[in-house]
């Protein structure tokens, strides 16, 4: 009755190419995209703001990423917590050495250093594919966390290994007195370390993640995301209409990886506050495939999806045990049914909806638009 | 038998040609032990229909392979406009001006029909990824591609079917789809892979018509591998045979036609 | 180089070379599997901590364990003659026949009721008896919708019933032999009933469920059992061994020893069976193979069960070096390295493979890693090594070349 697309009709090309072609879809975004900006800090929750949606936002975005390699370039890789630590110690060590920096070129700094070990770690996808592919990004993985492991630097020689976020604000800190910017401290606000409010960690998160999104959504849906899924559908066809295999693969890599040192330095930032290299091991790796597994492979929105699920799914089992009431289900049960749902819901999705989720939300359009005469 | 003495036996619906696009001159193709081409060569003019038939298993998948570089020759050269580009990678190939349609299908089915044959614009985009992130600076090159493929969409008459996903699409209107694709590559010289194996009478003759009509059109070069005998002496004008990977006959196709060799290898066949 | 260096070198390369040969055991599993059905099966590490758990818990488990396990399998054999006697009953359109095919066989039942026992040994903290129901369903969903033989199912369940309910002294054999079923049921079982269906699927979708599976089975084995570190002592003391001057790991050399007993036994089995030279020529092209009539779905079955004792084997050897531990299936991913540069379609690969990357891991570890590295390079030069040599041989030491075609 209320979705629907009669009326609409597109009447050029630019407006056919559109995110959301129906304004419906169009308006439905805006208004999520405002209350999320302007409802949680108003709640001051901030076991909503912290636990629950930065971290959704710092996965979901780090899933962003991979789904651009795997999803739509159809490499599968499983060192997506490596590439998460480079842009997580990347950015550390640029706010600790370079605090004049304002925080988001920090930000698509470390963005870049992952980008560039992202490349070097594509290059063996040039001669191999599918699971062979998988195995050599473990490479990545291992040799990525031993060196932050063992070169003391990287987390500024902290005995415990763990790289603290510093205090930093938005501009920098050119913004300090007599600094070059002090003319801009008015509006700065802090946006790390133990001073920053959970509102402003929040909203900057969420601003960064928009932004990435959209980019990636631009990406997907031009040139550049098509010569992507050629190669993931039929890469000889791709390479005989003239798409550069090589280029091609290492561009979504680089992206990849980019996106995901991002959600690294986030996830430092403005989620946790600091992070050791077990933070991004390969157990975060798989987390973050079972992600886009169950959000959707080659779908945007469903890498956020995909994240929600993981994210909810402990806090959501945690009250179903406290209901059973007090004992029924210890903490190791509880960790170990995790596993259980978590690989049963992969398994379920591969065998009956590889597109996961995002693919679940576009038959439920469907039957919506028919509703409620289906025929 | 040289194909420009072939050229003076005059019947009705020889066309003259002056120009050669491509030579292709002793190639040897083999696998482990089987001998895919040997020693075969032949030479195509702008502007022509040609075709290369013979039997299952002779060689003219391979040839083709060869052609678009996915197969790098063990001896023997290719020539495309008087330079040698024997060596050069599918997608160089792809880049010189090559389009070509499979034997197996050979669509990206995670796509739409429009998204496929998009696909074939990429040797043409100008804008990069940068670009495409900010969408507004690569928008009117988009919408330039868009335009184009909407006119390949409309001579090929897959409106419909603009929006549906390849992998649901029946087989023959795949087959149009994948000439989509190679013909947004806007190609000098198109390599068809049996268009029109598995269709029936009406499908055949549509795509008989889109092929005639892009060379016809745009001068395309057409060089086509079919089964159909029926087809190929009706609009091929200069042929080649294959059989067991050997040149048996080569010439315009009333002279193949009638061609002892070629009797004997289809005959021999069954 | 004196002497005393050389010796060393010497030392730590056997010492490699022996540690690699644990890896090769996983590494067959994940061959067998791959020869059969192109399924790169991640979730093989999960076996092997399955098995090691299974069987070190069955040592240590109270007797209630064994009562519940005996008598409900009895009864479910009892059910399965019930079934038997049902399917031969099949008078066309009678009452009994249309209930035994609704109701009887039909695997969403037996899923269903598996995870309500998964589910009831959670919530239960994991009580003997949910452990024993545990156990005979396990075997009983195998046999009824794998094997799909309800003889087989009597059979084996009297089997349990009596080695439960009787052989009360023996206890490593007991365990061991209760083990074996039903590590063998779990492997059947995944094929069956998860892989399968997906056969049509992209090899790359098959492999992302196994990792999916790989978390529900170590999921399931630490509910079921516990996470706690066990100790399992299989009779082979690890005192080292003396050889003029080097060295050598007793349990290493034994090790060592069951890898090549296995793979002999494997190779045996592939040259002189019916069933192995089935399985070379499916593994050499899968429709050639189904055309000539070959039973590719009892190939996959046996394969799988191959698979499961491999794991087992795997296990006790791990167990017994490292203690039974989640971090078994953990360092089965260096199986995924041996194979890679084994070639996955090759034994002897494994094998090869292993070793390879065993030495090299302890020598880069030993006079690199340590001296100039600050240690732990075992972590990855495995993967490293790997990655090479799918860059320069990607098929492998011995696999075949894999041309494309279009
Ligand atoms: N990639 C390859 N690996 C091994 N052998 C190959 C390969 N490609 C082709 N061949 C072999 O080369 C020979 C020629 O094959 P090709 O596909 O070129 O024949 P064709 O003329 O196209 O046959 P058809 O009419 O059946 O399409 C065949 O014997 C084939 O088995
Ligand atoms: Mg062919």
């Amino acid at each position: 009755m209320f979705y629907r697309e009669v009326g609409q009709y597109k009447s050029s090309y630019p407006a056919d190419q559109a995110i959301f072609p129906l304004s419906n879809d169009r308006i439905g975004v805006m208004i999520i995209l405002l209350i999320a900006f302007i409802w949680p800090p108003l709640s001051g929750s901030q076991y909503l703001m912290g636990p629950i949606l930065t971290q959704l936002l710092v996965f979901g975005l780090a899933a962003l990423g991979l789904n651009l390699l795997t999803g739509y370039a159809g490499q599968v890789s499983l060192g997506t917590g490596g590439f998460m630590a480079v842009g997580a110690f990347g950015c550390y060590n640029l706010v600790l050495r370079l605090p004049e920096i304002p925080i988001v070129i920090d930000f698509i700094l470390a963005g870049l250093m992952a980008a560039a070990v992202g490349v070097l770690f594509g290059i063996p996808s040039l001669r191999i594919k599918g699971f062979y592919l998988a195995v050599a990004t473990l490479a990545s993985q291992f040799f990525l966390l031993w060196i932050f492991d063992h070169v003391g630097w990287f987390t500024n020689y902290d005995p415990a290994g763990v790289a603290s976020a510093p205090t930093q604000t938005f501009f920098g800190a050119l913004t300090g007195e007599g600094r070059a910017l002090e003319f801009l401290a008015p509006i700065d606000v802090i946006v790390s370390g133990p001073n920053a409010t959970p509102e402003t960690k929040y909203v900057l998160t969420l601003a960064v993640v928009v932004v990435l999104a959209l980019l990636a959504k631009n990406l997907v849906r031009g040139m550049t995301g098509r010569a992507w899924m050629a190669i993931r559908d039929f890469d000889i066809a791709a390479e005989i209409i003239g798409i550069r295999p090589l280029r091609t693969k290492l561009l979504a890599f680089a992206i990849s990886s980019f996106y995901c040192g991002v959600a690294g330095a986030l996830y430092v930032f403005t989620y946790v506050g600091n992070a050791d290299t077990e933070a991004f091991d390969l157990i975060r790796s798989f987390t973050i495939l079972f992600m886009i597994i169950i959000g959707g492979l080659g779908s945007v929105m469903g890498s956020f999806l995909g994240a929600a699920f993981i994210v909810l799914l402990p806090p959501f089992l945690n009250i179903v045990a406290s209901n059973l009431g007090e004992g029924t289900l210890s903490g190791a049960a509880l960790a170990n049914l995790e596993l259980i749902v978590y690989g049963g819901t992969i398994v379920f999705f591969l065998a009956v909806e590889p597109l996961g989720f995002a693919r679940m939300w576009q038959i439920v359009k469907e039957k919506l638009r028919q509703w409620p005469f289906p025929y | 038998m040289d194909a420009a003495e072939a050229q003076s036996h005059e019947t009705e619906r020889v066309r003259q040609f002056k120009d050669l696009i491509l030579e292709v001159d002793g190639v040897f193709v083999s696998f482990g032990g089987v001998k895919a081409l040997q020693n075969v060569g032949f030479s195509v003019y702008k502007g022509e229909i040609f075709s290369i038939i013979g039997p299952n298993g002779a060689g003219k998948t391979s040839m083709l392979n060869v052609i678009s570089g996915f197969y790098k020759p063990s001896a023997g050269s290719i020539v495309f406009d008087g330079r040698d580009r024997t060596s050069a990678s599918p997608e160089q190939v792809a880049r010189m001006g090559f389009a070509r349609t499979f034997q197996n299908i050979a669509l990206f089915k995670g796509m739409s029909t429009l998204d496929n044959i998009m696909t074939g614009r990429i040797v043409k985009v100008k804008s990069n990824f940068l670009k495409e992130a900010l969408y507004y600076p690569a928008r009117n090159d988009e919408v330039a591609q868009r335009e184009f493929v909407e006119g390949i969409i409309d001579f090929l008459e897959i409106q419909s079917i603009r929006k549906t996903p390849v992998g649901k699409l029946p087989y023959g209107l795949q087959k149009r789809v994948e000439l989509g694709r190679a013909l947004a590559m806007e190609p000098e010289i198109l390599l068809l892979d049996e268009p029109m194996a598995g269709m029936n009478l009406e499908e055949k003759e549509d795509m008989a018509r889109f092929v005639l009509d892009v060379n016809d059109e745009f001068g395309t070069t057409v060089v086509l591998i079919e089964h159909d005998m029926g087809v190929v002496m009706d609009i091929s004008d200069h042929v080649v045979v294959l059989d067991h990977g050997e040149r048996i006959a080569y010439g315009v196709p009333d002279e193949v036609r009638t061609n002892k060799d070629v009797i004997r290898a289809y005959l021999g066949e069954h | 180089m004196d002497l005393v260096d050389f010796l060393f070198f010497v030392e730590v390369l056997v010492g490699g070379l022996l540690s690699g040969i644990m890896y090769s055991l996983v590494a067959l599993g994940l061959v067998l599997i791959f020869k059969a059905s192109s399924i790169f099966n991640f979730a093989q590490g999960a076996l092997v901590l399955f098995g090691a758990l299974t069987f070190v818990l069955l040592t240590e488990v109270a007797g209630d364990f064994w009562m519940w396990t005996g008598w409900l399998a009895i009864v479910l054999a009892g059910a399965a003659a019930l079934i038997m006697a049902l399917q031969k009953l099949n008078v066309d359109g009678s009452a009994v026949k249309q209930f035994s095919d609704k109701y009887l066989p039909r695997m969403p039942i037996f899923i269903a009721a598996f995870v309500v026992i998964v589910l009831a040994l959670f919530i239960d903290g994991g009580q003997n008896m949910w452990r024993a129901v545990f156990v005979t369903m396990l075997l009983f969903l195998m046999l009824t919708t794998a094997v799909q033989s309800p003889k087989w199912a009597i059979g084996v369940l009297l089997g349990l019933a009596v080695i439960a309910l009787i052989t009360d002294g023996a206890v490593t054999y007991r365990a061991f032999a209760v083990t074996l079923a039903v590590v063998i049921g779990l492997a059947m079982a995944i094929e069956r009933i998860v892989l399968r269906p997906m056969v049509n699927q992209e090899p790359i979708i098959l492999f992302m469920a196994t990792i999916g599976l790989n978390y529900v089975i170590e999921g399931v084995a630490q509910g079921v059992w516990d996470a706690d570190v066990h100790a399992l002592d299989i009779g082979i003391p690890d005192i080292p061994f003396d050889f003029y001057g080097v060295y050598f790991s007793q349990f290493d050399l034994f090790a060592g020893l069951i890898a090549a007993a296995l793979v002999t036994a494997l190779a045996i089995f592939f040259q002189k069976t019916r069933v192995g030279r089935a399985l070379r020529a499916v593994a050499d092209d899968h429709q050639a193979a189904l055309s000539v009539g070959i039973p590719l779905k009892n190939i996959w079955a046996v394969v799988w069960a191959a698979a499961g004792i491999v794991a087992l084997v795997a296990g006790l050897m791990w167990g017994s070096k490292l203690g039974v531990q989640f971090s078994i299936s953990l360092l089965a991913f260096k199986a995924l390295p041996v194979i890679i540069i084994g070639g996955f379609t090759s034994i002897p690969g494994a094998i090869i493979g292993g070793l390879i990357v065993g030495a090299t891991e302890k020598l880069f570890e030993v006079f690199v890693g340590i001296p100039f590295l600050g240690g732990g390079t075992e972590n990855w030069t495995p993967y490293m090594l790997g990655m090479f040599f799918l860059m320069f041989r990607p098929q492998g030491l011995f696999g075949e070349k894999i041309i494309e075609r279009v």
